[in-house]
């Protein structure tokens, strides 16, 4: 009897999403445009191993405005994101939250910065409003998950709130705690980022650096940033909370005064469609000429050029993981070789996507490539760590193959499900940073958003933010679909 | 030539002898059976075996160590990975090559899995794992194999067609049983272990499952 041969669904997946990845791919530009890519290589590098530290005063005074915004913004995400987390059994709080979480940070930036100007709300604002959709998310599945065995033991006639209290809370609470520390990470990153865009943080002064060509301020800055990410759990203990907090809100630069009659017009009228704000008799052919002027000139074009890049830096970022985790498994390197390998991974997962797309624009000039390689490299150094610290745990039989056929026939078909998983998972997260890299001057979405705002047509832009929200929802559901289909699950999810 | 020579040596895990005192060769086209309890120290003893064997032998472990996302065409085929170029098993690993099939597909049938060999080894039996394993100590082509356990988890009558493809294939063979009746009839020399101290050695020949009773009685009763 012959044995059927059929290809496992697993492969068959990978296989599609390859295809369409190349099928992007060949419709990409990934061309290099400067003159001479190596000669800025080489000075940045030189700039990168003689780092600057007394290049500007302002160089601690912008970490600590970063670590003020990612910790009051965090801290405020938390607190919501919990509140909505026990209100998650509703249908709209759950699609509320979908929503807040679908818009990006940098895009939340630019709203509020035309309501707040450079006040310190709209930093603040701008991490916790998107953070609290992820947050209550999280939360609500790890409450869903806690062992429910207990609640039984209670005496009848315990209330709904002290139950709660004493018998799910405890068991959430550490994973609450770590969930925690791994998001203030994700805050720090965002907070420098937000510099780009005119806040006082560490990415303000790292583009300013960059047009001047300080490349020892770039290294200065960038290793106080990794330095301070690093040994974060050194500095952050739950008792010196509060000091951080008051220590937070007390830096911030609160006076840049904002006006109320502004924040009213840009939500009443700023952000209606330039033609139903005008009125008169044409209202409606203006608004229909404005609407497919919106469609076919910005939407769709920006659409596409975010799927497609999302596409081709998914399927980079999956070839890319395969390379990164060997380098910190214990099964495949010696203690010596891991140990660079870490040093590695930190930094390519610890420097936002959105700086190294930067930095690599600087080097290659406008194109896909800056892009595709920035997201490959951060994502494959997020999935890369978890993949290789999850190689741990796996144990070999002891006379089991060396070298690359332990690789290829031990180690990868062991872990491949769970990085598939993982992959589908930062799908969307993708694709969410695929928009934003718009800003930069890749002709994603973000590139329209950015456009409109800088012409002030907040109506335009508001158009678009959604359009790039509803793609996220998509992807979030395609993703879905996928990972049930595939059976893919992974406790490392949440990271 | 004795293949392994052990001269009052002492094994076990992270400085914590399990094994004391041991002396013991092995010659080459022995078929040992190792009996004793769960937990007197015969893996032990196969471990510290399979690390002085040399380059020549397949082991099956207790817990198997197949590799549950690949099919028992991989698993089996990974008995030979070290001989064939790394290209070779590349190739295998995407889309087997068809003299490669036949090959491992001859072992597979003789441990009655012919119709198993492109199914996951997470949906088999535990039966039909522990076959798996097997397998692939048999596609090895070393003389020599070691296995710890390797027909508890089947019946008794694929037992003997298990253990019979055993020494067909293989000129050297040690087990460790739990067994006693199926340890005399297909091993030459018992070698039986308790508290971490060999207590029997002795010729297969004319034993009797009784005459191994010694061996399960604990030191309290």
């Amino acid at each position: 009897m012959i044995a059927d041969r059929e290809r496992s669904p697993l492969l068959r997946t990978t296989g599609a999403f390859f295809l369409v990845g190349l099928i992007c791919l060949a419709f990409a530009d990934i061309s290099i445009s400067t003159v001479d890519p190596w000669l800025e290589f080489a000075r940045l590098l030189t700039g990168i191993i003689t780092p600057d530290f007394y290049a500007t005063d302002s160089l601690l005074l912008a970490l600590a405005y970063t670590l003020a915004f990612a910790i009051l913004g965090v801290a405020l995400s938390n607190v919501l994101g919990f509140g909505l987390a026990l209100l998650f059994y509703s249908r709209t709080v759950r699609v509320f939250c979908a929503v807040i979480r679908s818009v990006h940070e940098l895009f939340w930036a630019l709203i509020f910065l035309q309501m707040f100007g450079l006040s310190p709300i709209t930093g603040v604002l701008a991490i916790a409003i998107p953070y609290a959709g992820i947050i209550a998310k999280v939360y609500a599945e790890i409450l869903e998950e806690a062992d429910p065995t207990p609640l039984t033991a209670l005496p009848p006639g315990t209330g709904r709130a002290s139950a709660f209290l004493f018998v799910r809370l405890p068991d959430a609470w550490a994973h609450f705690k770590s969930y925690s520390m791994y998001r203030l990470e994700c805050g720090m990153r965002s907070s420098a980022v937000l510099g780009f865009i005119g806040l006082p943080t560490l990415g303000f002064h790292l583009e300013t650096a960059f047009r001047e060509g300080q490349y020892s301020e770039v290294s200065a800055l960038l290793i106080l940033f990794y330095l301070v990410i690093a040994s974060m759990r050194i500095w952050m203990k739950r008792p010196l909370l509060p000091v951080y907090l008051v220590g937070a809100a007390l830096i911030l630069p609160w006076g840049v005064a904002f006006s109320l009659s502004h924040i009213a017009r840009f939500l009443t009228s700023d952000i209606v469609p330039h033609p139903l704000r005008e009125g008169g008799p044409d209202m409606m052919a203006n608004f229909a000429d404005w609407m497919s002027l919106m469609v076919f000139d910005q939407a769709l074009p920006g659409a596409m050029a975010t799927i497609q890049l999302t596409m081709i830096a998914l399927i980079a970022t999956g070839i890319l993981t395969l390379i990164f985790f060997p380098l910190i498994s214990p099964l495949l390197l010696g203690r010596g070789p891991r140990w660079a390998g870490h040093i590695f991974l930190v930094v390519v997962r610890s420097t936002p996507e959105y700086i190294l797309a930067f930095i690599l624009l600087q080097l290659w000039g406008p194109s896909m490539l800056p892009a595709i390689v920035a997201l490959a490299l951060h994502n494959a150094g997020i999935i890369g760590h978890l993949v290789g610290r999850y190689t741990e745990s796996v144990e070999l039989r002891q006379d089991s193959a060396k070298g690359a056929n332990r690789y290829f026939y031990e180690v990868l078909p062991r872990v491949y499900r769970p990085m598939l998983a993982l992959l589908f998972y930062r799908w969307e997260v993708i694709l969410r940073e695929t928009a934003i890299l718009g800003i930069l001057g890749i002709a994603t979405l973000g590139f329209y958003v950015d456009s409109a705002f800088a012409d002030l047509r907040f109506d335009r832009a508001m158009v678009l933010i959604a359009l790039t929200a509803l793609l996220n929802i998509c992807v979030d559901v395609i993703s879905r679909y996928v990972r049930s289909k595939l059976r893919l699950q992974t406790s490392l999810e949440i990271k | 030539m004795p293949l392994v020579e052990l001269r009052n040596e002492s094994a076990g895990y992270s400085g914590t002898p399990v094994l004391r005192g041991l002396t013991l060769t092995v010659n080459a086209g022995e078929r040992i059976a190792l009996v004793g309890e769960s937990g007197s120290g015969k893996s032990t003893l196969l471990r510290l075996l399979y690390e002085r064997c040399g380059p020549d032998v397949s082991l099956v472990p207790q817990e198997l160590g197949l590799v549950q996302a690949l099919t028992v065409f991989h698993n089996v085929y990974m008995g030979r990975l070290h001989c064939r170029s790394v290209w070779r098993n590349l190739r295998n690993l995407i889309w087997p090559a068809r003299a490669d099939v036949s090959e491992v597909g001859e072992i597979v049938n003789s441990l009655r899995l012919e119709d198993k060999l492109f199914a996951g080894v997470g949906t088999l039996s535990g039966g039909q794992q522990q076959r798996t394993a097997i397998g692939r100590a048999l596609y090895h082509p070393g003389e020599i194999l070691l296995a710890d356990e390797p027909v508890s988890s089947v019946d008794e009558h694929q037992a003997r067609d298990i253990l019979q493809a055993i020494n067909d294939r293989k000129k050297t063979v040690i087990l460790a049983m739990h067994d006693r009746a199926l340890a005399i009839e297909f091993a030459d020399r018992l070698i039986g272990i308790k508290d971490g101290r060999i207590v029997l050695d002795r010729p297969a020949d004319g034993l009797s499952p009784s005459d191994l009773d010694e061996l399960y009685v604990t030191a309290e009763s």
